[in-house]
C-alpha cells in the first residue's frame, strides 16, 4: 500500500468522534471506548442524522464520552446528566437525547433522577457504563460494587449491598432495559440501535473492565482476564426476571434484553391529558414549538 | 442586541390584583419563558402553581422535577434546547441549586431564578420573611464568577424585574436572580400588565455564520459569545470544565485565567449599563438610606419621620443588588455624613457599602434576623443616631 493511501484511510466511526481531541484519557484495557465504539457503530448502521441527536454526560471516566463525540454534546455536573437531558429533550422534542455516563454518576449521586426519569417515561436513551467503582477518583466503593470486592474506601472489602440496575429501572417504569458486558460488542450495538428507534425511557447497562483500579486492587488481572471472566460467567437470558439479576463478586452475570414494551412518553401523556381536559384551548406541544 | 416585541400569547394584558409570586410567573410568561422546571417550596410555590396553570394555554412546558438539583439542571438543558427558562425557589432549594448555578455560569447559559426568601439558616422560617440569601446569590457556587441579582419591592416590580431579568440574562449570557421575599411574594397589590407591543424583549444572541466556523466561546466584539441550540447542525461541545474557545476542556492556568476573567469582566465592565437604582432627595442629603426589596418600603416611613425631625435624608433603592453600585456609592460617600443600611439579615450587602466607602463616611448596619420586617422606628433611630 502506498503511503498516501494509508494516510487517507479512515475508521468509519471517525465521523462520529472528535478526532481533534484524540488521544482520549482512558487507560489501556478500559471498556468505555468499547461502548463508545458500539454507540458510534449503532449510529452508523442506523444512518442516523447526526444533527438530530444530542449526548449528555455527567462526571467521571464515562462522563468524558460527551467530549469525544462529534454531536451536540454536553459535559454536565456529577449526577445531573439525566435532568439536564430532560430539559433538553422537553425544550427540543425532535432531538434524540442520549445520556452516556457511569454507574457512580447515574446510579450513585444521580440515582434519584434515574428513577424519576424512568417513572415519567422520559424519552431518553441512558447508557450506563458500570465498572463497579468510582474510577476517576481512584477506585472508591460504589453503589454497584459487588459485596466482598475491595475498593480504596472499602479496604477490608465491601459489606454493602449493590444495586441491581435492571430491576430498579424496570420497577421505576423504563420501557426498555438491557444489560451486557464489554465483551458483547455487537449485542451492545444492537441494543443501542433498538433504543434509538424506541420512544420512551431506555436503559442499557454495560459492565466494563476497570483495569487500573478495580481489577488491580482485587488482583483480577488485566483487561483480557476480565473479558475472560465475562466470557465464562455471563449467560444470556432475554426476558429474565429482573429481580434475579444481582451481581455477586466474580459471580454469574445474567445479560440480555429484559424489558421492551410500549407506554406513552412524558410528552405523549402531557399532550393527550391536557387536550382531553382543556379541549382546543390547549396548545399542543411538540416539534413545532421550536 | 436585537430587540423584539413580546409574544401576545404569554401577556395577560390588564390591571390585576395579584400577589408577588403570581407576578413572577406572569413576568416570565410575558418575557417569553416557555420552560419552567420547579420543585415546591414555601413561600415560592405559588409561582410554580401559576405557571403550571397558565402554560397549557400559551404553549410550553411546566415540569415538577424531583428536587431543586434537577430543576436547575433541567433549566440549563432547556436553554440549550432553545427555550427561555425559569424556576423559583426559596432558601433550602436555593442552596441545592448552587452547584448547577456554577455550571450555568461556566456554560454561559441565560436563565432566570427567582428566590422568594424566607428566614434561615436551614429550615429556618418557612412561612416568614428574610433577606438572608443575598450573599449566597453573589457567592453561593464555588469558584470565581459574576451574576446579576435584582430585588423587587412590590408585586408590580416582580412582574417588571422578571422581564428585565430575562433581558439581562440574554444580553450577558448569565443566570439572573430575582431576589424577592415572603412579604412581597404573598402581598396582593395592583399589577398592571401592559399590551404585548409595549414589552420590549432582547433576542438570544444567535449565531448565524457558517456551521464549521462556530466557536461556542469566541467572544464577539461586545465581549459576549454567540449561542446556538441543539438540532441546528453545529455539533458543538460545552462543558463545566475550564474550556477554550471551542468549548473543549483545557486544564491549565492560562486557559483558566482567560475563561474566568471573561466570566467576571463581562458583568463588571458593563456594570453601568446593568445597574438600576432609584434615588430620591440625594442633593444636600446628610444621611443616605440604602435599601432593597421590601425593606425599601419599610424605610419610607422612617425617612418621612426623619425629614419631619429636620434631618436631610436621601434614599437609594437598589433594584440591582449585584453587581453592587460601587461607583455611585463611592461618589455619594464623599458627600454624606453617614449611610444607614437596613436589611432583613445580620448585615450582608452593607458589607459591600463598607468596603467601597472606606473611611469616607460612616456606614451603619441596621440588621434584622428575619421573621418580620423592621419596625420603622428602629430605622428612624439609626438615622437620628447617625445624624448626631
Amino acid at each position: 500500500m502506498k503511503k498516501e493511501e494509508q494516510n487517507t484511510e479512515k475508521n468509519p466511526i471517525e465521523e462520529i468522534l472528535r478526532m481533534d481531541r484524540m488521544p482520549h484519557i482512558w487507560c489501556p484495557g478500559c471498556g468505555i471506548g468499547t461502548v463508545v465504539t458500539s454507540f458510534a457503530e449503532a449510529l452508523r448502521k442506523e444512518k442516523y442524522d447526526l444533527d438530530k441527536i444530542a449526548i449528555v454526560s455527567g462526571i467521571g471516566c464515562t462522563g468524558r464520552v460527551a467530549g469525544y463525540t462529534k454531536l451536540d454534546s454536553f459535559h454536565t455536573t456529577h449526577g445531573r446528566a439525566i435532568p439536564f437531558a430532560t430539559g433538553l429533550k422537553l425544550a427540543h422534542p425532535n432531538t434524540k437525547v442520549v445520556v452516556f455516563s457511569g454507574d457512580g454518576d447515574i446510579a450513585g449521586i444521580g440515582g434519584n433522577h434515574l428513577i424519576h426519569a424512568a417513572r415519567r417515561n422520559m424519552d431518553l436513551v441512558v447508557i450506563c457504563v458500570n465498572n463497579f467503582n468510582y474510577a476517576m477518583t481512584g477506585g472508591q466503593v460504589a453503589a454497584t460494587t459487588p459485596k466482598d470486592a475491595n475498593a480504596s474506601t472499602a479496604p477490608y472489602g465491601n459489606f454493602e449491598n449493590a444495586f441491581n440496575l435492571p430491576y430498579i429501572t424496570e420497577a421505576a417504569g423504563a420501557t426498555y432495559v438491557a444489560r451486557w458486558t464489554a465483551l458483547h460488542l455487537r449485542r451492545v450495538t444492537k441494543s443501542i440501535q433498538e433504543a434509538l428507534n424506541k420512544r420512551g425511557f431506555s436503559f442499557i447497562e454495560v459492565i466494563t473492565p476497570c483495569v487500573t483500579l478495580y481489577a488491580r486492587r482485587n488482583r483480577l488481572g488485566d483487561g483480557l482476564n476480565l473479558l475472560k471472566y465475562y466470557y465464562d460467567m455471563s449467560e444470556i437470558q432475554h426476558g429474565a426476571d429482573t429481580r434475579t439479576l444481582d451481581i455477586s463478586y466474580q459471580g454469574k452475570l445474567i445479560v440480555g434484553k429484559f424489558v421492551d414494551k410500549e407506554k406513552p412518553t412524558f410528552l405523549d401523556a402531557m399532550n393527550k391529558h391536557l387536550s382531553s381536559v382543556l379541549g382546543n384551548k390547549y396548545q399542543i406541544y411538540g416539534d413545532n414549538n421550536d | 442586541m436585537k430587540k423584539l416585541k413580546a409574544d401576545p400569547k404569554g401577556v395577560l394584558t390588564g390591571s390585576h390584583f395579584m400577589d408577588g409570586d403570581y407576578a413572577l410567573a406572569e413576568g416570565g410568561l410575558a418575557a417569553g419563558c416557555r420552560y419552567f422546571g420547579g420543585y415546591p417550596i414555601t413561600p415560592s410555590t405559588e409561582t410554580a402553581e401559576r405557571f403550571s396553570e397558565r402554560i397549557p394555554y400559551v404553549g410550553g412546558v411546566f415540569i415538577q422535577m424531583e428536587d431543586e438539583l434537577a430543576s436547575i439542571a433541567s433549566l440549563i438543558g432547556a436553554v440549550w434546547g432553545g427555550k427561555k427558562a425559569m424556576t423559583v425557589t426559596s432558601g433550602p432549594g436555593f442552596s441545592l441549586m448552587m452547584e448547577n448555578i456554577g455550571l450555568a455560569c461556566m456554560m454561559e447559559t441565560p436563565l432566570v431564578i427567582a428566590n422568594v426568601q424566607r428566614g434561615g439558616p436551614s429550615t429556618g422560617l418557612p412561612t416568614l420573611t428574610g433577606q438572608q440569601d443575598m450573599m449566597q446569590a453573589r457567592w453561593g457556587s464555588h469558584g470565581d464568577y459574576e451574576i446579576i441579582a435584582l430585588s423587587p419591592d412590590s408585586p408590580q416590580e416582580c412582574f417588571d424585574l422578571t422581564i428585565e431579568a430575562f433581558n439581562l440574562s440574554e444580553i450577558y449570557r448569565v443566570p439572573v436572580f430575582v431576589m424577592t421575599d415572603e412579604c412581597i411574594g404573598h402581598m396582593h397589590e395592583k399589577v398592571v400588565i401592559p399590551p404585548a407591543e409595549e414589552i420590549e424583549l432582547v433576542e438570544r444572541k444567535w449565531y448565524k455564520g457558517p456551521k464549521n466556523k462556530y466557536l461556542p466561546y469566541k467572544n464577539d466584539t461586545d465581549g459576549i459569545p454567540f449561542m446556538v441550540k441543539v438540532g441546528d447542525g453545529y455539533r458543538f461541545h460545552t462543558t463545566g470544565l475550564t474550556r477554550d474557545e471551542r468549548g473543549y476542556p483545557l486544564l491549565n492556568a492560562e486557559c483558566q485565567a482567560t475563561c474566568v476573567s471573561h466570566l467576571i469582566d463581562k458583568i463588571k465592565d458593563n456594570a453601568d449599563k446593568i445597574i438600576h437604582l432609584k434615588e430620591a432627595d440625594i442633593d444636600n442629603a446628610e444621611i443616605l438610606v440604602m435599601s432593597y426589596g421590601i425593606t425599601s418600603r419599610v424605610s419610607i416611613k422612617a425617612v418621612q419621620e426623619a425629614k419631619k425631625a429636620g434631618i436631610k435624608v436621601g434614599t437609594m433603592q437598589l433594584k440591582t443588588v449585584w453587581p453592587f453600585p460601587e461607583k455611585r456609592v463611592k461618589e455619594l460617600a464623599g458627600k454624606v455624613k453617614a449611610i444607614v443600611f437596613p436589611e432583613i439579615n445580620a448585615g450582608q450587602v452593607v458589607l459591600e457599602a463598607e468596603r467601597v466607602v472606606g473611611d469616607k463616611c460612616e456606614v451603619v448596619s441596621v440588621p434584622h434576623y428575619g421573621g418580620w420586617v423592621h419596625d420603622p422606628n428602629v430605622i428612624l433611630n439609626a438615622i437620628k443616631e447617625a445624624a448626631k
